[in-house]
């Protein structure tokens, strides 16, 4: 068979499965199979830029983005407790006006963009030769290299604004402070007091304070 | 044969699916967070084609930079969905109207 | 030789003086000094205008052209104070302040016990400061000031008792009535300006010739001639001011002033300015027949027509009221045919027996106890004797009496109307001869019902049982000199509702009242037999009036003029003599032998009778067509054009739209996300459709 019609053949097939799970992202009732069926999608186009020959991108794509973004989705999601059955009213009265606006926006993107014209484009030979990763990585590292770090950073503020946004402290928690644990003297624990063995019958002494040693360390 | 306006026709679809799915869905903040992704998975689409069919590497680039940014930007989103939910009790985006003139 | 500017401006500034000390320091120098220090004022401008009139008459002086005071300047329009003197200026000068100067002393009595004393004098003063302003005057400016300020004086003075209703009502009447001639004259002037370029007299009557067949475009294919359209706008102004027909109804009504102030201005002078003005401008008058026919026509009417009211009425004030229209019916009737030495020579004669006639009547409703109504007057002849002569001598000045003054005036218009071809000089001789006849009825039966016949003003004992003691005060008070003392603290007093209520019979007024009446029937005898042979066919007053030579029909009775007597002698035998005659045996018979006809003669009448009480309806008419009119405009403006429109749709409407159109853009404001995008989305693809559309 022809490589061509193979490639061809190929891309309908992925472009068919991520189509159909981007529709079920914004159609199914449970939330979880929302997200799984974005798990679906993103694992197609992965596969269609692999036929792109952008494999280090696809692969990137899987690796941070349904392995890590999708599956924060998924924690989030799980975490939440979500009614199902309030979600879904309403969908069938705003479904016609959302497919006539997206099908208005698709047609007129298309126009737009030409394309016909574009048709003429055929897949010719692989501009990065035979390695992707080292033509990406060539740009990155020279050309590019403030985005990179720029890029670093931004995700580093993701961290910090992420936790931030959603820490709280709670009152009435009790936990172990090792810090304190350590700092502790042998004093602060007891105190020798001298006390005679014998007494005079007639005079007995008036008895010591007794401290109590455990008092001092319950903080 | 594969050509490019394959590649921006599938990315236009998605577009769209993504679009709708921002009004049509009107009980579930997830899912918009969801067509978010779908969007810039969209156009990602479409940079990875041009930058394939012209040769540029930037397009590559450009995608590599927004995978980054998508990370980021989904992660404080989802603290800001938790934020949400924890005073609201809810993820019922007509329920979040108090910005109403 | 020519005369000073000092004298001058001491004449005209000398009232003013007077006035400023007794309005403003009146309090300060107290009643005697009020008083004094108007009468001084107007005694120097008295003494100095007759010293002028002597200068110029009869001391060779040339007249006298000056501008005395520049007020302001813009391009080519100049303001200025000035003073333009020649014998008619100085003839009306004398004619001011002599009458003046005899109201002044007159009032000393009749405003003895006024709370206002020193008001009064200050506002007769400045009158006469006004008056004289708009005499002296050299220009249009100054002209209009002075018949805006003599207006204003009257509005005052008429409103003197101001809280009275009554009043109020009549000075706003003047004012209004007056506003309406003003208007005319304004535009009038402003024609002046707009043709000739200037407001100066001399420089317009210079170039008063360029009018001739001059147009004003009043639509595309209709011109009037220039010069007809300033005589009638002017006209209007003298029409307000000398109370012609229809703009003749707040004279009667500005009896509600004191007497003495319906003698100085609402006989002699104020009401004459229109007379002196239309005598002024002769230079222009001429060029038009048109307007001057429109004056003849308006005089004559108001000759006859205002006469015959005077027949009907009740209160003695307003008989010599509407007497007063009447005359200067007939001043205007002398200046529409071309005869103003015939109007201003009139004017002058009727100025002294016209004050005199006000000035006796108001001796006689001082003796009266403020009593106006003739009604329950009579048989004042005995009481009152001084006034009562003096009063014949007047009426019969009036009158057209041969050899009295009245007679040469009167005579004079009477004839030169006659000798006219103007348009409507047939209907204005009908007019001044029927006119005759009703003013020596009018006049007659006033005295009579006045000074003669059965004495209506006897108390009914019966009916006046009570208030004896009361009245106690009052009749030590009665035999004080000073008897304007009760003309206005008993205007209240319950006894004037009741008819002939005097508990003594009247007895002639004080020294100050009396003397003037005297002082101003002497020249109501004489002065006209002196002055007529110069004024009217000499070249008495030279440059100063200007009459064309196929109008000059006093130039043609002056062939048949051989001196005053012969011309008195001669009166007996003519048609005014006998129609004056019939009014006097007429208002004898019913008035003196007959009352009860009169009574007789109303009621056969009744419908003529109660158009000629009603004043014609006129008064009506006005009061519901402008004076309501203009009440439901302002209604109508206020309710609708300020309240609805402006208001409510303008500014309560922008503000109520901006605040609708803003409930309806705040739903956009929905706080839902989903709108929000969608609203995002819908913006992108107008713009991706428009981007098409522009790249296709």
């Amino acid at each position: 068979m022809n490589t061509d019609l193979l490639q061809l053949i190929c891309f309908y097939l992925f472009a068919a499965v991520a189509v159909i799970g981007a529709l079920m992202v914004i159609t199914v009732k449970n939330s979880v199979h929302a997200v799984l069926s974005l798990v679906l999608t993103f694992f197609s186009m992965a596969c269609v830029w692999l036929l792109a020959e952008a494999e280090f991108l696809a692969v990137a794509l899987v690796v941070v983005y349904v392995g890590a973004v999708m599956v924060l989705f998924l924690f989030v999601v799980m975490m939440l407790d979500i009614k199902q059955e309030v979600v879904r009213e309403g969908f069938i009265r705003y479904l016609p006006v959302g497919i006539v606006v997206a099908v208005v926006m698709l047609v007129e993107m298309l126009a737009m963009i030409g394309v016909k014209a574009m048709h003429a484009h055929t897949l010719g030979p692989n501009p990065a030769g035979n390695s992707n990763v080292a033509w990406l990585g060539q740009a990155l590292y020279t050309d590019f290299l403030l985005p990179f770090e720029i890029a670093a950073l931004i995700l580093t503020v993701g961290i910090v604004a992420a936790v931030a946004l959603t820490l709280r402290q709670r009152t009435g928690v009790r936990h172990q402070s090792a810090a304190q644990q350590v700092e502790v003297q042998a004093t602060d624990r007891v105190r020798v007091i001298k006390v005679a063995s014998e007494q005079m019958a007639s005079v007995s002494p008036a008895p010591a304070p007794v401290v109590d040693p455990t008092q001092e360390n319950a903080k | 044969m594969i050509t490019l306006s394959h590649y921006i026709v599938l990315g236009a679809i998605l577009f769209c699916i993504a679009v709708a799915g921002l009004f049509i869905n009107r009980k579930n903040v997830i899912v918009l967070l969801m067509a978010i992704e779908l969007m810039l998975l969209a156009v990602n689409t479409n940079f990875v084609a041009f930058s394939r069919f012209f040769g540029d590497v930037g397009g590559q680039v450009f995608v590599f930079f927004i995978l980054t940014v998508a990370a980021a930007e989904s992660a404080i989103g989802l603290a800001i969905l938790v934020l949400l939910f924890r005073n609201r009790s809810t993820i019922n985006v007509a329920e979040i109207d108090s910005m109403k003139g | 030789m020519s005369l000073s500017l000092s004298i001058l401006l001491t004449i005209a500034l000398a009232p003013l003086v007077g006035t400023i000390l007794a309005g403003l320091f009146g309090k300060l120098i107290g009643r005697a000094g009020a008083h004094t220090a108007t009468i001084l004022g107007v005694a120097i401008a008295c003494g100095l205008s007759f010293y002028v009139l002597y200068q110029l008459v009869w001391g060779g002086a040339q007249n006298f052209n000056q501008d005395v005071y520049t007020w302001f300047e813009i391009g080519r329009f100049h303001a200025s104070v000035g003073f333009m003197i020649d014998r008619l200026t100085a003839m009306m000068m004398v004619v001011v302040t002599f009458v003046s100067l005899l109201v002044h002393l007159y009032t000393i009595g009749y405003m003895a016990e006024d709370p206002s004393y020193q008001r009064f004098f200050s506002y007769i003063s400045l009158f006469t400061f006004s008056m004289l302003m708009l005499v002296m005057s050299n220009n249009f400016m100054q002209l209009f000031f002075g018949w805006e300020a003599v207006g204003l004086v009257s509005y005052l003075l008429i409103g003197f008792w101001y809280k009275r209703p009554t009043a109020i009502f009549a000075n706003l009447k003047a004012f209004l009535v007056n506003r309406v001639g003003d208007f005319g004259f304004l535009l009038g002037i402003s024609a002046i300006l707009y043709f000739l370029g200037t407001l100066d007299y001399q420089t317009a009557f210079d170039h008063a010739p360029e009018l001739v067949g001059k147009t004003l475009q009043i639509t595309q294919n209709h011109a009037w001639d220039a010069a007809t359209v300033i005589g009638i706008l002017l006209f209007i102004g003298a029409m307000g001011k000398s109370a012609q027909v229809p703009l003749h109804v707040w004279l009667p009504d500005s009896m509600e002033g004191p007497t003495p102030i319906s003698a100085l201005i609402h006989a002699a002078t104020m009401v004459t300015a229109g007379i002196f003005m239309v005598a002024r401008m002769s230079p222009i008058f001429e060029l038009t027949e048109g307007a001057l026919s429109f004056i003849l026509v308006i005089g004559s009417t108001t000759a006859l027509f205002t006469g015959l009211i005077g027949i009907v009425q009740n209160d003695i004030k307003r008989v010599i009221a509407y007497s007063t229209l009447s005359q200067l019916g007939y001043m205007t009737v002398a200046l529409g045919v071309s005869a103003y030495s015939g109007a201003v020579f009139h004017l002058m004669t009727h100025a002294f027996f016209k004050a005199l006639l006000f000035l006796g009547a108001g001796s006689v409703i001082m003796g009266m106890h403020h009593e106006q109504d003739m009604r329950y007057m009579g048989g004042l002849g005995k009481h009152m004797k001084i006034t009562c002569i003096t009063m014949w001598i007047g009426s019969l000045a009036l009158a057209g009496t041969p050899f009295f003054a009245g007679f040469y005036s009167k005579d004079a218009i009477i004839e030169a109307v006659g000798e006219s071809h103007r348009w409507g000089a047939g209907y204005a001789y009908f007019c001044v001869m029927a006119g005759v006849f009703v003013t020596s009825l009018y006049s007659f039966r006033l005295l009579y019902m006045t000074f003669h016949g059965k004495e209506r003003f006897r108390v009914e004992a019966k009916a006046h049982g009570h208030g004896h003691d009361a009245h106690a005060v009052h009749n030590d008070a009665h035999h004080d000199d000073a008897h304007g003392a009760h003309d206005v603290a008993h205007d209240d007093d319950d006894h004037h509702g009741t008819p002939g209520v005097l508990e003594h019979a009247p007895h002639e007024s004080p020294w100050v009242v009396t003397v003037p009446l005297v002082l101003l029937a002497i020249p109501s005898i004489i002065i006209g037999g002196l002055t007529v042979g110069p004024m009217l066919f000499g070249d008495w007053f030279g440059k100063a009036i200007h009459v064309n030579e196929a109008n000059d029909v006093l130039a043609e009775l002056g062939h048949e003029f051989h001196g005053a007597i012969a011309a008195g002698l001669h009166g007996f035998l003519q048609a005014p003599f006998w129609l004056a005659f019939a009014g006097f045996a007429v208002a004898t018979y019913i008035y003196l032998f007959n009352v009860a006809l009169a009574g007789k003669i109303k009621n056969a009448l009744k419908p003529v009778y109660n158009l000629l009480d009603h004043k014609y309806w006129i008064d009506e008419l006005y009061f519901a067509v402008f004076a309501k009119g203009g009440v439901k405009l302002g209604e109508g403006l206020s309710k609708v054009g300020d309240t609805a429109i402006i208001d409510g749709a303008i500014v309560n409407g922008s503000a109520n739209l901006v605040q609708r159109i803003a409930g309806g853009v705040r739903r956009l404001q929905s706080g839902f996300l989903f709108h929000y995008v969608f609203a995002m989305i819908l913006g992108l693809i107008l713009l991706l459709g428009g981007y098409w559309l522009i790249g296709q």
